[in-house]
């Protein structure tokens, strides 16, 4: 039978098409990231995904929805992904697990599950992880031991101890320590740390991946543009002002998960704003966020932050911000 | 010949599959003589038409069965000889399902025309030709079915007409019955701009078509080679290209707003069907008897008929070969804006322009519908510009204040936001059904506004007519001197004393 009333065609997309197309467009900067950083972070989005799965599942059957179908949106993979991507790898398995528990009950399924939740649900998992862990969040494995996968498969399974051997600090974490310590940008710019050019590949990945979205038209420009546009605004003027103290624009475009967040975070559409300008203005205010807490703030990142006050805004951002009507002009 | 070129796009709406070479590789088919004719006497937007035949009567072809009552309605005619076997309700194609007053013609198939006459046209004024279109039963072939007359008017006096426009846009899927009448009727089409164009005394006419009608556009562009002031805009094929407002800004750039009329600035606007029959009225005299119907979908031999206004839809179902699955669901109008029809036998009306015999990949009423998830595709596809995720949520709620507040009768219900809902949510049903709580809600309102009134005017009315009996009595009172009361006291004690008296006396006889 058809419908009742009509229309009685409809266009192709679903729900599911348009999250299997996001997470295929994440497996660009998530090879990368593998090939950089070495199989933890497989390990992470594994783990991260049958914890998501499970906890769905389990909160479907409590909340007696149809299981099958709310299984295969993947929103629950894709916030499982983002938030893996987002943990470092050599964070022990029960981190990932915690994190993404809290995504998907509390910040998801408690308001409402798929549709209804006021906050991203992995930035909340994200900044759950990171109050409550700074020391593992904050520690980073150092590429050059990407060889040693007994190593990190044992961090993956067990005990923090044996850390220091390949943890390092992300070259956001780095600038901000080294700049307390006296030393100046273009010191801590030569420094290897700092030129980590595998973390740029990454978010090199992201940016690909990215780009396919655009043209697939899954996203619009509205909200990766402008964010990226504002950051890159943002740190130019004030590294205009004191070049010694403010790191240049391509250093907070290429780390930390600039690129990761402009494309597949602050796109998330449930979280997120609907109108054009209200894509806009959000935009700017996560970048000017994302700005002011990585170098004034306490974290050397501020994406999850940023993307949770942001959230709160959502209401407004959208009631104020709405496109005139036809012939409403 | 081309002043203009530019095409002012509208926001969003989609590009469907067009469906549309399905019916086009045949041409336009007459019809002929069905076994009966069934006649609604409503076919258009306004009141039922007025009665003129009785049950026996022999009707001519052309003549007129019903006349329109009052200005909003249009006449009906009888498309053949024969005799009117009945006059009862029976099942129109309304999406209501209910039946509707018909009547019912047995053809003699003499086909024999009633006395008919050209008019004059050029000799009469407007408002002549307008009270003779009020008989001819022209409504606007389209799908709307609004009497044309009611459309022929100068428009007001400080803003005279200045375009014709010509909606050839035919921008749903599937139907193709302006494409093919203007690949077969190109002369007359453009006989019937002009002539509405001298009658309505514009300066300019424009024909807006979608640019998937390739044969029609090299026909029409041919035909207007010499014309000066007729014009052919080829606009995107992007539906609701042929809604009204939207061709209008496709075409001029002009957005009209709700509340208002295209010929509030100048603009006035017309079907390319509606133009021919216009022509074929006030040149020939014909009234508004047939049309083209597009048969189509999943039929053995889908195509566009000519068809006697009243013809039994099942008749022409069957000479497209009938039907491929039995008992399958039949859509008349477009898929995007049609309805289902609650049975194939139903007459051919004046607003028949398409019927669809449903498709497999037609929407089905079980797909799961999901959440929305706030991907505001519906918003980048809205024509109108609204914010259906918005208008959802508050008609969802029922926060119908606030779907007001969002401009929800702004909606054409063109289903664009429906089409592209990743989730399956039928998001046109829910305004809908806010916008006809709100309309109940209003008039519940206003009921309860009259009854208010009636009440508060009653106890008003109760208070006056107290005090005017208080004021009467007063007044007596003052009146009535103190002279007049000692003699009333004493007519009273004199009574009294009488009856006394005679209560003795009645005692005695005792």
């Amino acid at each position: 039978m058809i419908n009742l009333q009509s229309p009685f065609v409809q266009g192709s997309s679903s729900v599911s098409t348009i999250m299997l197309l996001v997470l295929l467009t994440l497996l660009p900067g998530l090879f990368l990231y593998i090939h950089f950083f070495g199989l933890g972070i497989l390990l992470n989005v594994l783990i991260a995904t049958i914890t998501a799965i499970f906890a769905e599942f389990i909160i479907l059957k409590i909340r007696k929805l149809p299981a099958k179908i709310f299984l295969t949106d993947y929103t629950a993979v894709v916030t499982a992904w983002l938030l893996a991507l987002s943990i470092p790898s050599i964070a022990p398995w029960w981190i990932t697990v915690l994190g993404t528990l809290f995504a998907i009950v509390v910040a998801k399924h408690f308001y409402g599950g798929i549709g209804s939740n006021l906050f991203n649900p992995a930035m909340i998992g994200y900044a759950i992880l990171l109050i409550s862990f700074p020391a593992v969040m904050t520690k980073w494995q150092n590429p050059s031991h990407i060889n040693d996968m007994g190593l990190s498969l044992s961090i993956f399974l067990g005990g923090i101890d044996n850390y220091d051997a390949i943890a390092s600090a992300t070259p956001l974490d780095y600038l901000k320590t080294e700049l307390l310590q006296g030393k100046n940008v273009s010191q801590i710019m030569n420094e290897p740390i700092a030129k980590l050019t595998q973390m740029q590949w990454v978010s090199f990945g992201f940016f690909i991946g990215g780009i396919i979205l655009l043209l697939t038209k899954v996203i619009t420009w509205h909200l990766p543009l402008t964010y990226l546009v504002t950051l890159f605004v943002i740190a130019s003027i004030f590294h205009l002002i004191d070049p010694n103290q403010f790191a240049p624009f391509q250093f907070h475009l290429l780390n930390g998960g600039t690129m990761l967040a402009a494309f597949f975070i602050i796109t998330d559409p449930v979280s997120g704003p609907t109108t054009p300008n209200g894509k806009i203005f959000f935009a700017i205010l996560i970048a000017t966020l994302v700005y002011v807490i990585r170098v004034f703030g306490g974290y050397p990142e501020g994406i999850a932050f940023a993307v949770i006050f942001a959230n709160i805004c959502v209401p407004l951002i959208d009631k104020l911000s709405q496109p005139k009507v036809f012939g409403h002009e | 010949m081309k002043v203009f070129e530019k095409i002012f796009k509208f926001n969003g709406g989609i590009q469907a599959k067009t469906k549309k070479n399905i019916s086009t590789t045949s041409p336009i088919k007459q019809f002929g003589l069905p076994s009966k004719i069934i006649l609604p006497l409503r076919q258009h937007i306004g009141k039922l038409a007025k009665l003129k035949v009785s049950v026996g009567d022999h009707v001519l072809k052309g003549q007129l069965i019903a006349e329109a009552d009052g200005n909003v309605s249009a006449a009906i005619h009888a498309p053949t000889s024969g005799k009117v076997l009945s006059i009862e309700k029976q099942l129109i194609p309304h999406p209501s399902g209910l039946p509707d007053f018909c009547v019912e013609i047995e053809p003699d198939g003499k086909d024999k025309w009633v006395q008919i006459k050209p008019t004059n046209w050029k000799k009469i004024d407007l408002e002549k030709v307008n009270k003779l279109l009020l008989s001819s039963g022209i409504v606007g072939l389209g799908g709307a079915a609004f009497p044309t007359h009611l459309k022929l008017n100068h428009g007001k006096a400080e803003n005279s007409l200045k375009t014709l426009i010509i909606n050839a846009a035919e921008c749903e899927p599937y139907i193709t019955c302006d494409d093919m009448l203007m690949r077969e009727k190109t002369n007359e089409l453009i006989l019937g701009i002009k002539l509405v164009h001298e009658i309505l005394g514009v300066e300019e006419s424009v024909i807006g078509i979608e640019d998937n009608k390739t044969v029609a556009i090299n026909l029409l562009t041919k035909a207007i080679e010499n014309e000066k002031n007729i014009f052919l805009k080829i606009v995107p094929t992007i539906y609701p290209s042929g809604d009204a407002k939207r061709l209008i800004y496709l075409l001029k750039g002009i957005k009209i707003p709700k509340s208002q009329r295209s010929s509030d600035y100048g603009i006035q606007m017309f079907n390319v069907a509606t133009i021919i029959a216009i022509y074929r009225f006030l040149e020939f005299g014909e009234p508004s008897i047939s049309r083209i119907v597009t048969i189509t979908g999943n039929l053995r031999s889908p195509r566009n008929y000519e068809v006697l206004l009243g013809t039994p839809l099942k008749e022409i179902i069957d000479a497209a070969g009938g039907q491929v699955i039995k008992n399958n669901t039949f859509i008349m109008g477009g898929p995007m804006m049609g309805f289902k029809l609650p049975s194939i036998n139903v007459p051919v009306t004046k607003a028949m322009n398409c019927i669809i015999s449903s498709e497999p990949d037609m929407v089905e009423e079980k797909k799961p519908v999901l959440p929305c998830i706030r991907c505001a595709r519906c918003a980048e596809a809205c024509p109108v510009q609204l914010q259906p995720q918005e208008l959802f949520w508050f008609s969802k709620s029922k926060q119908l204040e606030k779907a007001e507040e969002y401009n929800l009768f702004d909606c054409i219900e063109c289903g664009c936001c429906s089409y592209v809902c990743p989730s399956n949510i039928p998001l046109v049903q829910y305004y809908r059904f806010a916008k006809s709580e709100i309309i109940e809600e209003r008039q519940e309102q206003e009921q309860a506004n009259i009854a208010r009134e009636r009440n508060e005017f009653r106890i008003l009315r109760l208070e006056r007519e107290k005090q005017e009996r208080a004021e009467r009595n007063a007044l007596r009172r003052e009146q009535s001197s103190n002279e007049d009361k000692t003699k009333l006291i004493e007519e009273k004690r004199k009574a009294i004393a009488d009856a006394l008296k005679r209560i003795e006396a009645g005692g005695e006889e005792q």
